[in-house]
């Protein structure tokens, strides 16, 4: 067998050990990926007018990011060694195809943000104004690059295109790399990824100027920043709003299942309504006739035309989905299973065949092997419900999602207008609003990630990989205890930050 | 040109690639090197800003360059980065804790508000430049003296010693490598400090005496463990792989190594030589410039031991468990498609080399001194 026994209670802390690391990741990325920008912009009007305020300005957002950052690179490369350490065989049976991404972000990112941040934070008075501002950009981009490779990386794993089995060495091979880099998961998972954490990262200068603004000090700094911070909130959250629709477009059609369960969707049908509130049925199990909702609003035909663009179309549910649908030409997943594990098999023959230097099994094998070998991941699965993921969390958090990103713009919008007119500093309710935001801009960006992780779950690799064959050789005892250790050193260190950070906050710009 | 490079070639380029990243790596981890000398070198709290703040302002490359190592390793050779991280499970999470507490211990070490105190984050810059630099010398060395793993038929990884990789810190040739490793970053901490730091203010001038002290002191310190390495690794028996995968015991394999490559005996001889030779000149001289010449002079003993245990048809990660196993470049590696695509992103190393040399020297120009203490951003 390819592998021997599948040890859940290791795969799960496994997962749970990743999910912990990459949310905690993910607290400082987004930022890191906006205010770089941000950063970049408040110094080139700098440069632009002279003005030493906005070197003022530039300089205590620059600082803030220096806090962030710092943590954002310790919990980086966490998750590197990790595909290493808990995820051994998914490492060796893409890594042909996974390991390039992560090694040209290192030469093509890593080295631009460590070479250019030392310059940005200590170049004040050893390089000229210009080359500091283009330092400044070029952390700003190269952040963004690396997001860039990694969510290559993570859009692969959602949609595994341009590679091939080798069943010589039992793993995948890369054919085309430029089929990798612009799948269209990875360019939606870019954009939408990048876009989001602008909108996070203006939300952040957005909401901390506004409690300057609400305890009555910096002003000046607090509407400039507003003032900048709106405006580049507000073009992000347009392009938010066109990437995410792009992303769902394309869950359509290579992960509809993620699509059925952040909607809810048991029963497919034809002009399919989209969901705008509603509360799931947790005693739902895909094979009863039970309503999946207790309550639920629904916009008529909005799924459809967000799925496929075309208002009357069908869009396939779980049910669908698992048990089939011969009218839609949807293969069950119980049949997928029964080729998966003739592919699985055929496999095992194969390599068997080739060991004892059988030729004629080893083609007969090889053939039946190619035969089945698209369903290869379904033949580890042990019933068809395995297939599904956690609907209520990618539900809910889809919805959560949703909702956060249609108020962003309108809290942007408020802000910028006010701000024009300069009466924001009279308007409290907003400004405490704006501070409530930051937290929302963060639970918005980390739902994200969940309707993008768990709502692919089983899979490691899309269809190919599930998760409880990826995994290490390790006991769950082991990836239990550093669960542990990681939790503890992850709050230790994300207290340390907050307080940091809220300290440099209530200092202020006054020390630059 | 590279498109028509065949899979042997490949295999043989990104061994060095990837053990040039890793030499440079170690040239770099002057950072951890002068993270352990802290106590040593500072007698006053500015003496001690302006060590952490000079170390500040590089440790991020020596950060990067190691996740670009294993980025290398898990590109190039995937079987390796499988195998060697989910079997020897403890050994690289030890190794990963004392760098995520690096690497916010410079940014948060003076901060109000930090938590734990400046006193534990300089704790945590001493653990990552002594325990984390030990440990790896200790990973390294399983690349001689073998790994307990084993290998099923889909090539999935399965260790056979319950202390999943924590065991090579007990061979004494993995200890002494690890230890010789510590020792050179602290001499190159020094040397790097001695150039960095502006020492021409008279009230710089013991902290140099210092510097120049601490740098000829370890490498005494590096020598027994260095001849300790450099003997058992001309006469241990090593494996041998033949053409057709067939892996055998042979007596002196990494003297043949490097009689067979004589370029490789080359290296490491003026690596040696030039490490000396770095320590030398600042310890019986008046230069500055011994990081200069002890820097790539490690670059280059760190390419000759790579180059001794992955070349000349040996496997460079042995299995203790079943040696039929043993890992080489030929069967450890990408495919022909994604080592000849990696090649050509590699084509841009140069460049980011050289604009990393260009901010090198227009940050270092100037040199750091007390009066750059008055600065608003300091660690």
């Amino acid at each position: 067998m390819l592998v021997d026994n599948i040890d859940l209670a290791m795969v799960n802390w496994a997962r749970a050990q990743f999910a912990l690391t990459a949310m905690f990741h993910w607290v400082f990325v987004p930022l890191t990926l906006g205010l770089s920008f941000l950063v970049a912009f408040f110094e080139s009007l700098y440069v632009r007018t002279g003005n030493p305020e906005w070197k003022r300005i530039t300089r205590f957002w620059m600082s803030l990011f220096g806090i962030n950052f710092a943590i954002g690179v310790a919990t980086g490369i966490i998750l590197e060694f990790e595909f290493g350490t808990n995820w051994s065989n998914y490492s060796w049976m893409v890594g042909d195809i996974f390991g390039a991404p992560l090694a040209v972000e290192g030469i093509f990112a890593f080295f631009i943000e460590a070479t250019f941040f030392a310059v940005m934070f200590f170049g004040w008075d050893r390089v000229s104004k210009g080359f500091h501002l283009l330092s400044t950009w070029l952390v700003a981009i190269g952040s963004n690059l690396s997001a860039l490779w990694i969510l290559v990386a993570n859009g692969w794993m959602q949609y595994p295109v341009g590679m091939a089995f080798n069943p010589d060495k039992a793993r995948f091979e890369m054919q085309s790399f430029w089929e990798v880099l612009f799948s269209p998961v990875a360019v939606s998972k870019f954009t939408h990824a990048t876009t989001s954490s602008f909108q996070l990262a203006a939300l952040f200068v957005v909401g901390v100027s506004s409690w300057f603004l609400l305890t009555g000090r910096h002003h000046t700094l607090a509407k400039r920043s507003i003032l900048v911070a709106s405006v580049f909130g507000l073009l992000s959250s347009g392009f938010v709003a066109f990437t995410g629709d792009e992303a769902a477009f394309t869950d359509a059609r290579v992960q509809p299942m993620k699509l059925a369960a952040f909607e809810g969707l048991y029963q497919g049908e034809r002009g399919a309504g989209l969901t705008a509130i509603g509360i799931l049925n947790p005693a739902k199990a895909p094979a009863d006739d039970q309503d999946p909702f207790l309550v639920a609003v629904k916009v008529p035909g909005l799924l459809s035309l967000l799925a496929n663009r075309e208002p009357g179309s069908f869009v396939p549910g779980i049910r669908d989905l698992i048990y089939g649908n011969p009218a839609e030409g949807i293969v069950g997943i119980d049949q997928k299973i029964g080729r998966g594990r003739q592919a699985v098999s055929a496999l095992a023959a194969y390599t068997a065949a080739t060991a004892a230097g059988e030729a004629a099994g080893r083609a007969a094998a090889l053939t039946a092997f190619q035969q089945h070998q698209d369903f290869f991941g379904y033949g580890f699965l042990a019933s068809p419900e395995q297939a599904v993921p956690p609907v209520a969390l990618t539900f809910y958090a889809f919805h959560v999602m949703v909702a956060l990103g249609a108020f962003f713009p309108v809290l942007f919008l408020l802000f910028l207008v006010w701000t024009m007119k300069d009466t924001i500093a009279g308007k409290h309710w907003l400004l405490r609003l704006g501070v409530i935001s930051i937290f929302l801009g963060y639970l918005a960006s980390q739902a994200g990630w969940i309707v993008a992780e768990v709502g692919r779950q089983p899979w490691a690799i899309q269809n190919l990989l599930p998760v409880t064959v990826a995994r290490s050789n390790l006991t769950a005892g082991a990836v239990q205890t550093t669960f542990f250790l990681f939790l503890a050193l992850f709050g230790l260190l994300f207290l340390a930050e907050i307080r940091i950070m809220l300290r440099r906050i209530a200092q202020g710009p006054a020390s630059f | 040109m590279i498109g028509s490079l065949g899979l042997d070639i490949l295999q043989k380029l990104w061994w060095l690639i990837a053990s040039l990243v890793g030499s440079l790596f170690l040239f770099l981890t002057f950072v951890q090197g002068g993270q352990t000398l802290l106590p040593f070198l500072a007698r006053s709290p500015e003496e001690k800003s302006l060590i952490v703040n000079s170390l500040g302002r590089k440790w991020e490359l020596t950060f990067t360059t190691l996740v670009l190592f294993g980025g290398a390793l898990f590109a190039a050779f995937p079987l390796f980065y499988a195998t060697s991280f989910g079997g020897a499970y403890w050994v690289w999470l030890a190794i990963l804790f004392t760098f995520v507490i690096q690497a916010v211990s410079y940014e948060y070490r003076r901060k109000p508000g930090n938590l734990l105190g400046t006193a534990t984050y300089d704790l945590f810059l001493l653990v990552n430049g002594s325990l984390g630099i030990l440990l790896i010398g200790a990973a390294v060395g399983t690349f001689f003296t073998g790994a307990n793993f084993t290998l099923n038929a889909y090539n999935l990884v399965a260790w056979t010693h319950p202390l999943r990789g924590l065991e090579a810190a007990f061979n004494p040739f993995n200890v002494s490598l690890g230890l010789f490793l510590v020792f050179v970053a602290r001499l190159q901490g020094a040397l790097y400090l001695l150039n960095n730091l502006d020492c021409t203010a008279p009230a710089m001038k013991a902290l140099e005496g210092r510097c120049r002290r601490a740098a000829f002191g370890n490498l005494l310190f590096a020598l027994p463990f260095l001849l300790f390495v450099l003997f058992r690794l001309l006469t241990m028996d090593g494996l041998a792989v033949d053409a057709a995968g067939r892996v055998s015991v042979e007596a002196g394999k990494y003297l043949h190594n490097l009689m067979a490559m004589p370029l490789v005996a080359l290296l490491l001889l003026a690596g040696l030589v030039l490490v000396v030779a770095g320590v030398a000149l600042a310890r019986f001289g008046a230069s500055r410039r011994g990081i200069w010449l002890a820097g790539p002079g490690v670059v280059l003993t760190g390419l000759a031991v790579f180059c001794l245990a992955g070349l000349n048809h040996t496997p460079f990660y042995p299995s203790l468990a079943d040696p039929a196993k043993s890992l080489t470049i030929a069967n450890a590696s990408s495919s022909l498609y994604t080592l000849t695509a990696m090649t050509y992103v590699a084509l841009a190393v140069p460049l980011v080399v050289g604009y990393i040399a260009y901010v090198w020297r227009l940050m270092d120009r100037k040199k750091l001194g007390p009066a750059d203490l008055e600065e608003a951003e300091l660690y």
